[in-house]
């Protein structure tokens, strides 16, 4: 107990008050505004962090949710495999699926080459970094997801399928609803984790200053430049978005559990 | 919340009746949909970095191993690990029984900061350190005075790779040892045991299999750490530069084999971190099968 205090005290409580009492002390108010709220080019790189990180974690919602329904409803060769697979990017580190993603995304890539005669960029442009965010949310939807379709009631399903709805209707209906909070809290844990993600994008973004380069980026190029004052004023930013993620998710799961009782 | 799931024991599917299915072809679309998406998502770049590791040949593929800087990235990376795990384990077994077996005020407060690294952007983590550690940060000047290094150095280094890794041995443990709850400890208790003896022979051998995933877990994550890792080295190549870190330098050198032939070691332990959570999730379902059985099938 004791020791459970200390550690986290020495590791994360002196470190935070450190953030603070360097934001309290030495940024004015007027100087943190202007550094992190009305800067153009941190302006520009939040709009690109979040967006990119909805629109890829959209994409997970979308997706990760087939993957789920297919994994939990159907048999098919192969899907131990697959099964397993999921949690890949929990366990790769982000700067090998951002060389490789790089790779495969490149003109001559694998990819890459059947992309270009289309006119379609997708390594050092937007779509880029969304397709990186997009893989390392992946698991997050798919994991929650999975134990609610495992846990829904096919009775439910029957009754709704006796009184006449169809399929379609069953499923947006009666289905849907069900594992609707799980659904949103595996959208904002993938949404969370894209937003602080750095490792993969910036391999595949080109980090072009107002175009491609995301918030923890700038945070980085500040702190290069020795510029304490701008790299904490984006960082206070950030950290009080992953502070209000980490309270809506908790939210999202207290409904999840009170759905699932 | 983030970055760990619980591992989940095998269930059997429920049965489904014609009401509850879907036809065939909507099915197998879908089927493929799933499989299109986690092949371009995850098996491609995994192909791609093995095929890109080996194309120049076995030989350059040592090479890349064999180079000064790329044998010190693997040494710093192991020191890093053989730190941070060690000491995150610690903390998640102290964490995790806190959390399980007392009642406290502030318990949520306690499970929020365990949670905050997978909160917090790893560049921000690092942020962290160069403020209190830094030249220009708090504890600066006077480490500058006593000729300390922290930043820019092995210390801090390790310091961001723990603070980046501490949930996940915890995080694995709290759920687990909340749902065995702690009958058999007070068992072991009464019956004369003292408190080493009842955590060695009735606690570490039910959360066993929990300890190895989240210590493998932490260990594949302490050696892939890039971010945090990134804003406290300094990258001195030789010096400060870990694998992560080797193969950012080489692959903006268009060294891309050797980048590949580093990046291949951290992907293979990814693959066996994968293949340890298999292990276990089979085990503890073993475990909780025989458990259900012994009891005469009371729960299932």
């Amino acid at each position: 107990m004791g020791f459970t205090l200390a550690y986290l005290g020495l590791l994360v409580l002196i470190p935070l008050a450190g953030l603070i009492l360097f934001t309290g002390s030495r940024i004015t108010l007027a100087e943190f505004w202007a550094r992190a709220i009305a800067d153009p080019r941190a302006l520009a790189a939040y709009r690109l962090s979040f967006g990119a990180s909805f629109i890829a974690a959209a994409l997970n919602g979308v997706f990760g949710f087939i993957v789920a329904w297919v994994l939990v409803r159907y048999p098919f060769p192969g899907k131990r495999l697959l099964d397993a697979m999921v949690d890949l990017p929990f366990a790769l580190p982000t700067a090998v699926s951002g060389i490789a993603l790089t790779t495969l995304f490149v003109r001559t890539g694998w990819i890459g080459r059947w992309l270009e005669p289309l006119g379609i960029q997708v390594a050092f442009a937007r779509p880029g970094i969304v397709v990186a965010l997009t893989l390392i949310g992946m698991p997050f939807v798919v994991r929650t997801v999975q134990p609610a379709l495992e846990d829904l009631d096919g009775e439910i399903e029957e009754a709704s399928a006796s009184l006449g709805a169809n399929r379609l209707q069953t499923f947006w209906r009666v289905i849907l609803p069900s594992v609707l909070p799980s659904l949103l809290t595996g959208f904002a844990l993938a949404f969370a984790r894209a937003i602080g993600e750095f490792g993969s994008v910036f391999f595949i973004a080109g980090n072009m200053p107002y175009r491609t380069e995301i918030a923890p980026l700038l945070i980085l190029i500040r702190l290069e430049q020795f510029d304490y004052v701008g790299a904490t004023a984006i960082g206070v930013v950030m950290l009080l978005a992953g502070f209000a993620f980490l309270l809506i998710i908790n939210m999202l799961q207290a409904w999840s559990r009170r759905h699932q009782r | 919340m983030a970055g760990s799931v619980a591992l989940r024991t095998a269930a059997s599917p429920p049965v489904r009746r014609a009401a509850n299915t879907e036809p065939a072809w909507v099915r197998w679309a879908l089927i493929a949909v799933a499989v299109a998406f986690l092949t371009l998502l995850l098996f491609m770049p995994l192909i791609l970095v093995f095929v890109y590791a080996f194309r120049e040949g076995v030989l350059e593929y040592i090479a890349a191993f064999l180079h000064p800087d790329g044998q010190s990235a693997v040494v710093l990376t192991l020191i890093a690990a053989a730190v941070s795990v060690p000491l995150n384990t610690a903390f998640g077994i102290a964490a995790a029984w806190a959390i399980a077996r007392f009642e406290f005020r502030g318990k949520n407060v306690l499970i929020t900061l365990i949670d905050m690294p997978f909160a917090i952007s790893p560049v921000i983590a690092g942020l962290l350190f160069v403020i209190v550690f830094g030249a220009n940060g708090w504890l600066g000047p006077w480490l500058i005075e006593h000729d300390i290094r922290i930043i820019f150095a092995t210390p801090g280094i390790i310091l961001a790779t723990t603070f980046v890794t501490f949930p996940f041995v915890a995080r694995e443990l709290i759920p687990l040892m909340q749902a065995q709850g702690s009958d058999e400890e007070y068992a072991a208790l009464t019956l004369g045991a003292s408190g080493w003896q009842v955590f060695r022979r009735v606690t570490l051998p039910n959360i066993k299999w929990g300890l190895l995933y989240g210590m493998v877990l932490c260990n594949a994550r302490a050696m892939g750490e890039f971010g945090a890792v990134s804003v406290v080295s300094g990258h001195i190549r030789g010096l400060t530069n870990t694998v992560p870190l080797h193969i950012e330098v080489l692959y903006n050198d268009y060294q891309t084999t050797a980048a590949f032939a580093m990046a291949s070691l951290l992907a293979a332990l990814a693959l066996v971190t994968l293949a340890v959570k298999l292990v276990v999730e089979w085990k503890a379902g073993r475990d909780h099968a025989r458990a259900v059985r012994d009891m005469g099938g009371g729960e299932a």
